[in-house]
Formats: structure tokens, sequence, C-alpha cells
């Protein structure tokens, strides 16, 4: 009897799953899924993949501070807000870092933790104020795809589908910048310009996920599908295309789940779903990961062993 | 003189202290020139500041009676081995490709034609039976080989090199050496930071004494010799003369 009740409860949802408009909210995150993981790629060879972490965080402030200004929640607007405080906060990293001993990590895990602490603070400002409550915009800390409307849904893929676009034509460019910005820099490539169009595509990349995936998690995004798909493959392109894949992938499982109880935030369960990824790949994937690495090293020790068998092994710790 | 390379007045800083005072030097088109100084000398800052990679301070400098901007494609730059990640998820040939990236132009995708020209430059460093080799799989020389092959794919005119000999086995070293010769015999200009004093007189037909600023520079057999090298290297160098052979040891 009860059995089939959560049977009937379990068709219930399934229904509610596949109304219009979550096929709408996953098409997005689906998306952004794909740009995040592409911008991720780049991100890891820069090694900044903290500079994601701190811009997400930076953009905050500004979302908050757009709706103050506008006094209503316009996608459009609040997106322009938090590009502006994540360049804000970029620049006060890039700044920091040049004109004083204080190094790059540092100088981010300031920006970020300074930067959230404001947009907090403004975030309760904006609740007292008339209509703020209502305004949703907690949502922007763990992030909500549920509460996107399809105007927002159609923002969103047009700026995601620009920055995939942006990434795909520049294949070769970015794969020189990453590899060898001095060389690029000497065949005529500029190195400052590819410089501030990467920045400009993380910062896009960032602010149109945050209302899905909030400003704490957005990071992760695009930090975990680089490193699963660099599992996998010993060539840039296809990395580009697992490490989206595997974003999109995350996109519309996280969103899924997360639709399936009431006001549930999306951007944990999306993690979760790419963090399932990730672990995947770290035991399964055929570089390096830790399972075809064991069976390598117990492959070679037994032939070792059974070419001197006399030999007493002198190391003996982590062999089996 | 048919002058390929002009320096005049240059300095160069890190942060606000000067690493490269009044360097000043020209070199001649069709010679093989050496930079030879200690440790912390200036020399591959030198490069970076000629080639505008690492903006000098001050100074002027023309390459064939031109400004860099003008004549960028006729100039090849091999970085330091150590300057690149070569965890990167690529191959040999791809490396060698990037030497033409600036001849396919941006945006465009490399043809067979292009393929074909990457494949004689890794070739001409015996390195065909690598091409399709992850480059985190290839030795130290052989990562320097493919760093040579996509130099020579960018038939440049002139051609800065950043230590090419350090830590690479006797067989790249002997290859890189028929290469720049080979070079050399094209009519190209080469400039290379060198860090092995033994070798020096075998390998350069000029040289350009370091430290700092240009403490000599010339025909190898007419600079190259004790004081230079003393005053170059200040008190680090004993050489002491045995028979015909030099030897010298760093302190």
């Amino acid at each position: 009897m009860e059995a089939n009740c959560i049977f009937f409860e379990g068709v219930r949802k399934m229904s509610l799953l596949f109304s219009s408009n979550l096929q709408w909210v996953m098409f997005s995150t689906m998306i952004l899924g794909i740009a995040a993981g592409a911008i991720g790629c780049l991100s890891y060879f820069r090694r900044q993949n903290l500079l994601s972490d701190a811009l997400a965080h930076a953009a905050l402030p500004g979302v908050v501070v757009a709706f103050l200004l506008i006094g209503e929640k316009n996608m459009l607007v609040l997106i322009a807000g938090a590009a502006g405080s994540a360049l804000v906060g970029a620049f006060f990293i890039q700044w920091i870092t040049t004109s004083s001993r204080i190094k790059e990590d540092t100088a981010m895990g300031m920006i970020l933790s300074i930067f959230y602490g404001a947009g907090i603070m403004l975030l309760t400002v904006a609740n007292r104020t008339a209509g703020g409550n209502q305004s949703g915009l907690d949502t922007f800390i763990f992030g909500q795809a549920a509460s996107m409307v399809r105007h927002d849904v159609i923002t969103m893929a047009v700026l995601a589908l620009v920055v995939i676009a942006i990434v795909t034509l520049a294949y070769k460019e970015w794969k020189i910048f990453l590899f060898d910005p001095e060389f690029a820099n000497g065949i005529g490539l500029s190195i400052k310009g590819m410089n501030i169009l990467y920045t400009l595509l993380l910062v896009t990349t960032i602010v149109i996920g945050i209302q899905a995936v909030g400003v704490i998690l957005m990071a992760a995004m695009m930090i975990i599908p680089a490193v699963s798909s660099r599992y996998w493959t010993q060539n840039f392109g296809r990395m580009l295309i697992l490490s989206s894949l595997f974003g999109g992938l995350s996109g519309v499982f996280g969103t899924l789940i997360s639709a399936l109880g009431k006001g549930w935030p999306t951007g944990p369960f999306v993690i979760l779903v790419s963090a399932c990824f990730f672990l995947f790949s770290l035991f399964f994937g055929k570089e390096k990961g830790l399972l075809v690495v064991y069976w390598k090293r117990k492959g070679q020790w037994k032939k070792l062993r059974t070419a001197s068998p006399d030999v007493t092994p002198l190391m003996t710790k982590g062999v089996k | 003189m048919n002058v390929a390379l002009k320096v005049e007045q240059l300095s160069a800083a890190y942060r606000k202290t000067l690493v490269l005072e009044d360097v000043q030097f020209e070199v001649e088109k069709g010679s093989l020139t050496g930079i030879v100084g200690p440790n912390g000398a200036g020399k591959s800052t030198l490069i970076k500041s000629i080639l505008n990679l690492h903006p000098p301070v001050i100074g002027k400098v023309s390459f064939f009676g031109e400004p860099l901007k003008n004549v960028k494609r006729r100039i090849s730059y091999v970085p330091q081995r150590g300057s690149v990640d070569w965890d990167f998820p690529t191959n040999a040939l791809d490396v060698v490709l990037m030497g033409l990236y600036g001849q396919i132009g941006w945006f465009r995708r490399p043809s067979r034609k292009h393929r074909m020209l990457a494949l004689e430059a890794l070739e001409k460093m015996g390195m065909t039976e690598y091409a399709d080799r992850q480059i985190n799989q290839l030795s130290g020389g052989q990562q320097q080989r493919v760093f040579l092959a996509r130099a020579l794919v960018q038939n440049a005119d002139i051609y800065f090199m950043d230590e090419p000999l350090a830590g690479v086995d006797a067989t790249t070293e002997k290859k890189i050496m028929e290469t720049l010769n080979e070079l050399k015999k094209q009519g190209k200009t080469v400039l290379v930071v060198h860090h092995d004093l033994q070798t020096v007189e075998d390998y350069f037909d000029h040289v350009l004494l370091l430290n700092r600023t240009v403490i000599a520079h010339g025909k190898t057999e007419e600079i190259f010799h004790e004081q230079n090298i003393e005053r170059a290297y200040g008190g680090k160098l004993h050489i002491f003369r045995r028979g015909e052979e030099n030897v010298l040891t760093l302190q």
C-alpha cells in the first residue's frame, strides 16, 4: 500500500519534470554547463582555477546594487551589475598583484571574501526594502534554476552560445596562448588582448550561471568538468569537448534532481552530479586514472619478480 | 658590414631593479653569436627586451634597419624549455605547427601543406618517428628538438634562442649545432644564450660577453680571452692553462 503511494508520488513528480518550464530551465543549465566546461579548460591550463571562484563571489554585490537601483528583478540588468562588480574584483586582483608584494593567491582570497561579505551585507539591506523580501535575491547564493522564467533562459542561452562560439572559433589561438604565451606574442598574437578576452569570457560565464547555480558553487562548474576530462584524453580539442559534455550533463541532471523537491537549490545538485563524473574519471579514466595506474604498476612488479625470483625486494611499501 | 640587429642604449628592469644597463651592440648578418655571462647577468632578459616580450625601460632596437613591428614575421624566438607546461595535452607535430600559426592566419585551420612543412622540420631534427608522441612523453632533448623544429618551420631571418643546449643529451646537442650552422650557411643570423664556457670557441663565430652590460663583443678568437671572461664573471672564475687547452673553473 505504502509502496504504491510512493510509486504514484514518483509518477506525479516525473510528470512535473517534463513540464515545459522545466524543459526550458534544463536547456539553460545544459548550455551553461557546456560553456562553463569549455572555459574551465582554459582556466585549468592558466592555473587560475581560483580566479573563477573569486570572481563568482565578487559578482554578488553587483547583483544587489543593480536590484537596489532599478527596484525590480530584471535578469539583464542584474547580469550587468554582476559583471560590473566581478570585473572590478578582477581589476583589484590584478592591481594588488602588480603593485604590491602580495601574491596572486592571497589577492584572490582577499577579494573573494571582501566582495562576498559586502554582497551579503547589501543583501540584508535589500531584503528590508519594500518588495525586497519577495525579490528572491537570496537564490543568487546557492542558485535556483526553477526561479528562472523564459525570458531569463533566453538571455542566458544567447550569452552562453556567444562564449562557446568564441572558444571554438579561436581554438588554435587559445591553444598557443595557453601552451606558450611568449612564443605566441613573438608571432604577433597579443597576449594582453587574449588575457582581456579570457577575463571577459570568464566573467560572462560566471554571471549567466549565478542565478541557476549560485555564486558560491559557480566556480565548481568550471573546475570539476575540466579536471575530469583531463583523465580521458591527451588532446586539447577532445578535452574541451569532453569537459563541455560533463558540464552539460551535470547541468541537466542537477536541475532534474533539484526539481524533485520544492525549493531545493540547484547549485549543490549540479555540483554533486559533476563530482560523480569526477570520481568515475579519477578511478577509471584511461589517462592516469587510479585503477589504470594500479594495474600497470602491478604488472611491472610481477614482471620484475618473475625475472629474478630469488631477489628479495627492497621496496615493498605500496606493492601487493 | 650588413647589420641584422642593432641595439642602442638598452636598459631593462624587473620591478624597480635595473638588470640591464646601457646595452649597446650590433650583430652582423649571417653570424652565429653566443651570448655568454654568469647567472643573473641578464642574458634571457636581454633577448626578451630586444623582442619587447619584457619591454625595456629605455633603448632602441632595430632589425635589418627596421623597427620590430615591421619585421615580426622575420624573427623567430625559441624560449627556454622550462618556460612552458610540457604536460599540456598535445603532440610534437602540433607544437611544430604552432610555428606556422602566423602564416596560417588567425582563426583558420592548418592545411595539409602546413602539416607537410611541420613534418619536414621534424625530420630535419631527426624527430619523424615522434611526430604523434605526446609532448609529456618526450625526453628533455627531444622536447628541445621539437622547439627547434618549430623555429625552423617559421623560416625566419633572425633567430633568438634561450639556452637551447641546457640539459640536453649529446646527440641532441650535436643535432642542434648542425642545424644552427646550417642556418648560418643559409645567411640567417642566430643569437644563442649559452652557458657552457668550454664549448664557446667551438660553437660560435661571435661572442657577446654580458654581465648587466656588454663586457665584450666581437669575433670569438679576438675577444674570448681570459681577461674578458674574468671581467664578465668577476672573481668567480679561475682559468688554468694546460698546454693548448683552457680549463675553466667556477667557484
